[in-house]
């Protein structure tokens, strides 16, 4: 939430001009009939899509011609929204012309560019993107009919958010790269999540295959255990550095150096020392302990021992650790 | 012409209203908890105010009539009271509403659910309301509260009210009632009908926005949802907006008057059922939960094939003000649960269109929007890729 969450306009004011004059006057509506397909010298092709997020459904009609596969005549049919409608009337626009191929490579994410009235200013509210996906997945529905396949086969990746387009196989790598904790963050790095929202978790206003909760859950595990295989093999290796060792392999590591090092000097004293946490404060590695027995109110806790700890954990372990008693 | 026909989103604020208000702004604008004359200077109208909302819903005078921000707080204020009283710190655990209720109810017990509070949401049937009978078979040892709109501000629906009423006196059980959408369009009694609580917004009746009331029968006061002060006897704390108070009670004087009911029963219902048999006589059209037991300025319309929300863009680019509960209208893609709640034709739930007229509305303002509609739905209807291919199952309801 912020400033620009607290008065929603109405989502109107979001159209761009483009939408609105689509809306208003849409030039590629009405049907093509097999007359017309027949004189145009072309094969009638005609599909259905609906729109589970809504209720919209749209009807493209083809006229291709056998042989080149171009698309010689494209319209539409729609019930639904004015974005609805704007965003039928400009994908059935940019099949003309194309080859079936060619058109199945339109993607919601070019039918709402070519709404735009400004490269750079989205031509709708990002609840409305839903409605250019329903454009995107009629022409699929088109090219499959006319080549007698299944639409999905004109998938080459699992897509998670349609919206924006984003594959699973992005968000993995971007969550892995950026080292992503949040929702907020894949939306921030990929638009994932930005527009009807539905892929964020279930519950929405689709039911997705997947959600973005879950794919950062199993992300996120799958990074901590290639960290911690890695971590072990660098340790069985004897490669291992401070820096890439899980938390349980650095409290090993400086148990073991205090054990060798330094506990038998306290304790000649009656004294003693427990580590009580490691915390990452990059650049530095802040090492919590606790004094025991005769240490415990000793004023040499917080110079000269202290310092003799510390300085042996900077020499044996990582010049950037700091100690400090609690 | 601007036509505006979304009178239960909002109305415009009667100029008589407004001239009993513009005094509170710069010349009579004192604290009305301060001692000196300033704020006692704002006393008489604050008092006449009172004495126009117990009037106009013929409240008693050992009665509370609370003065909130909205009835989105009243109604919180009546859910929310009731749980901290009769759920936390009492032996009940369970609330019964309906589906169909303002969000201002359903999203609050949506909430108290998440508290572990038991709420039964009664459905609708298909006339968009519900008989009094599923009130009693719902209610149990454990109830604390029966909730239970007046009117829908969708359909415009009447709630059988007094029977529900005195459903919940016999079981003692306390009864609220949201009248947002019933002042100023049908009598509002609350000692006819066993009311406990009802909650009003000034805003639907002309009056101004950010301003409401709560009734509350003497005997069932509640914790309060705002603490400080001792305002409003210390039912709810806050310097009271004498503006608009002043302007909620002008408004329900104005609003609730034998005659003010009389003209809405006569010329508003007049001007509805012109609007609407003009629509009906388009093919495939029906009114949605039907034409019987509801309020005289509302009408919810089917128009097979046209969706809502392209629907009012035709209509605002003609400036006639209009609304839907369609899915692709709102922010979140859902479809309004009372167009959810007829559930039979899914058709519905996108392609409802509301008009809920007001007594400012002419017959020219009328002749004007069933033009631009008719003109509309043809456009959208040559568009449309369900209507052509449909069955045609409707039937004008004429």
């Amino acid at each position: 939430m912020a400033k620009n969450d607290l008065i929603t306009g109405s989502i109107w004011d979001e159209y761009s001009n483009q939408v609105i004059r689509r809306m208003d006057n849409p030039v590629y509506q009405g049907e093509i009939t097999e007359e017309q397909a027949k004189e145009m010298g072309g094969k009638l092709i005609v599909a259905d899509f609906g729109a589970e997020s809504c209720g919209d459904a749209v009807r493209l009609y083809w006229c291709v011609e056998e042989g080149t596969d171009k698309i010689l005549d494209s319209r539409f049919k729609s019930f639904g929204c004015g974005t609805a409608i704007a965003s039928s009337d400009a994908m059935a626009e940019l099949c003309i012309g194309k080859s079936v191929d060619e058109a199945v490579k339109i993607t919601n994410i070019d039918v709402e560019k070519a709404l735009r009235d400004h490269p750079d200013v989205p031509a709708v509210p990002p609840q409305k993107m839903h409605c250019s996906v329903m454009a995107y997945d009629v022409i699929k529905k088109a090219a499959a009919t006319y080549k007698g396949v299944d639409m999905e086969s004109f998938e080459e990746e699992f897509i998670v958010c349609e919206c924006a387009r984003v594959s699973l196989a992005t968000l993995q790598e971007v969550i892995k790269i950026n080292d992503l904790k949040t929702v907020e963050e894949i939306t921030d790095y990929t638009k994932a999540g930005a527009f009807c929202k539905s892929c964020i978790k279930p519950g929405g206003h689709e039911e997705k295959e997947m959600y973005l909760v879950d794919i950062l859950e199993n992300t996120r595990k799958e990074m901590d255990h290639d960290r911690m295989k890695t971590a072990a093999d660098a340790s069985a290796s004897g490669e291992s550095s401070f820096d890439k060792m899980t938390i349980v392999q650095r409290i090993k590591l400086i148990d073991s150096i205090l054990d060798s090092d330094i506990r038998p000097m306290l304790m000649m004293d009656g004294g003693n020392m427990e580590i009580i946490d490691i915390k990452e404060n990059i650049p530095h590695y802040d090492i919590y302990i606790r004094y025991l027995g005769a240490c415990s109110g000793c004023a040499s806790g917080d110079t000269g021992t202290l310092y003799a700890i510390e300085s042996v954990l900077k020499q044996r372990v990582d010049e950037n650790i700091r100690v400090l008693p609690i | 012409m601007e036509v505006y026909l979304d009178n239960n989103a909002t109305t415009k604020v009667d100029p008589e209203v407004f001239k009993a208000m513009e005094p509170f702004f710069c010349h009579i604008y004192g604290n009305p908890n301060s001692l000196h004359k300033f704020g006692a200077g704002t006393h008489p109208k604050m008092v006449e105010a009172l004495n126009y909302l117990y009037e106009g819903i013929n409240a008693a005078d050992e009665d509370d009539i609370i003065i909130t921000a909205n009835a989105t707080e009243s109604n919180n204020t009546v859910l929310k009271g009731i749980w901290i009283d009769k759920i936390l710190n009492g032996n009940k655990n369970h609330i019964i509403t309906s589906e169909v209720e303002h969000p201002a109810i359903t999203a609050t017990c949506r909430f108290l659910e998440s508290q572990g509070v038991s709420v039964t949401y009664l459905s609708v049937n298909e006339e968009g309301t519900l008989d009094a009978q599923q009130v009693k078979d719902y209610i149990r040892e454990d109830t604390a509260l029966v909730s239970i709109m007046w009117a829908n501000n969708e359909t415009g629906k009447l709630f059988p009210i007094k029977e529900i009423g005195e459903i919940c006196k016999e079981a003692g059980v306390p009864f609220h009632t949201d009248a947002t959408q019933a002042i100023g369009k049908v009598p509002v009694d609350v000692q006819a009908t066993n009311v406990t609580y009802l909650s009003l917004s000034a805003h639907k009746f002309h009056g101004p926005k950010g301003v409401g009331a709560l009734y509350v029968k003497k005997g069932f006061e509640l914790t309060p949802l705002l603490h400080g002060g001792e305002q409003m006897g210390g039912h709810r704390a806050g310097t009271v907006d004498v503006a608009s108070m002043v302007g909620m009670g002008v408004a329900m004087k104005l609003a609730t008057s034998k005659m003010a009911l009389a003209y809405e029963d006569n010329h508003v219902r007049k001007l509805r059922d012109k609007l609407e048999n003009a629509i009906l006589e388009i093919p495939d059209t029906i009114v949605i939960g039907g034409k019987e037991n509801r309020t005289p300025n509302t009408t919810l319309i089917s128009i097979r094939g046209v969706e809502g929300e392209s629907m009012l863009w035709d209509l605002n680019q003609k400036t006639i003000g209009a609304s839907t509960g369609s899915a692709c209208a709102s922010e979140d893609l859902e479809a309004n649960p009372v167009m959810n709640a007829f559930g039979s034709d899914s058709e519905l739930a996108h392609t409802g269109v509301r008009f809920s007229l007001s007594r400012f509305n002419t017959e020219e303002e009328i002749d004007y929007a069933i033009e631009i509609i008719k003109n509309a739905v043809t456009r959208l209807r040559n568009i449309s890729s369900s209507y052509a291919y449909t069955p045609k199952n409707h039937v004008s309801q004429l």
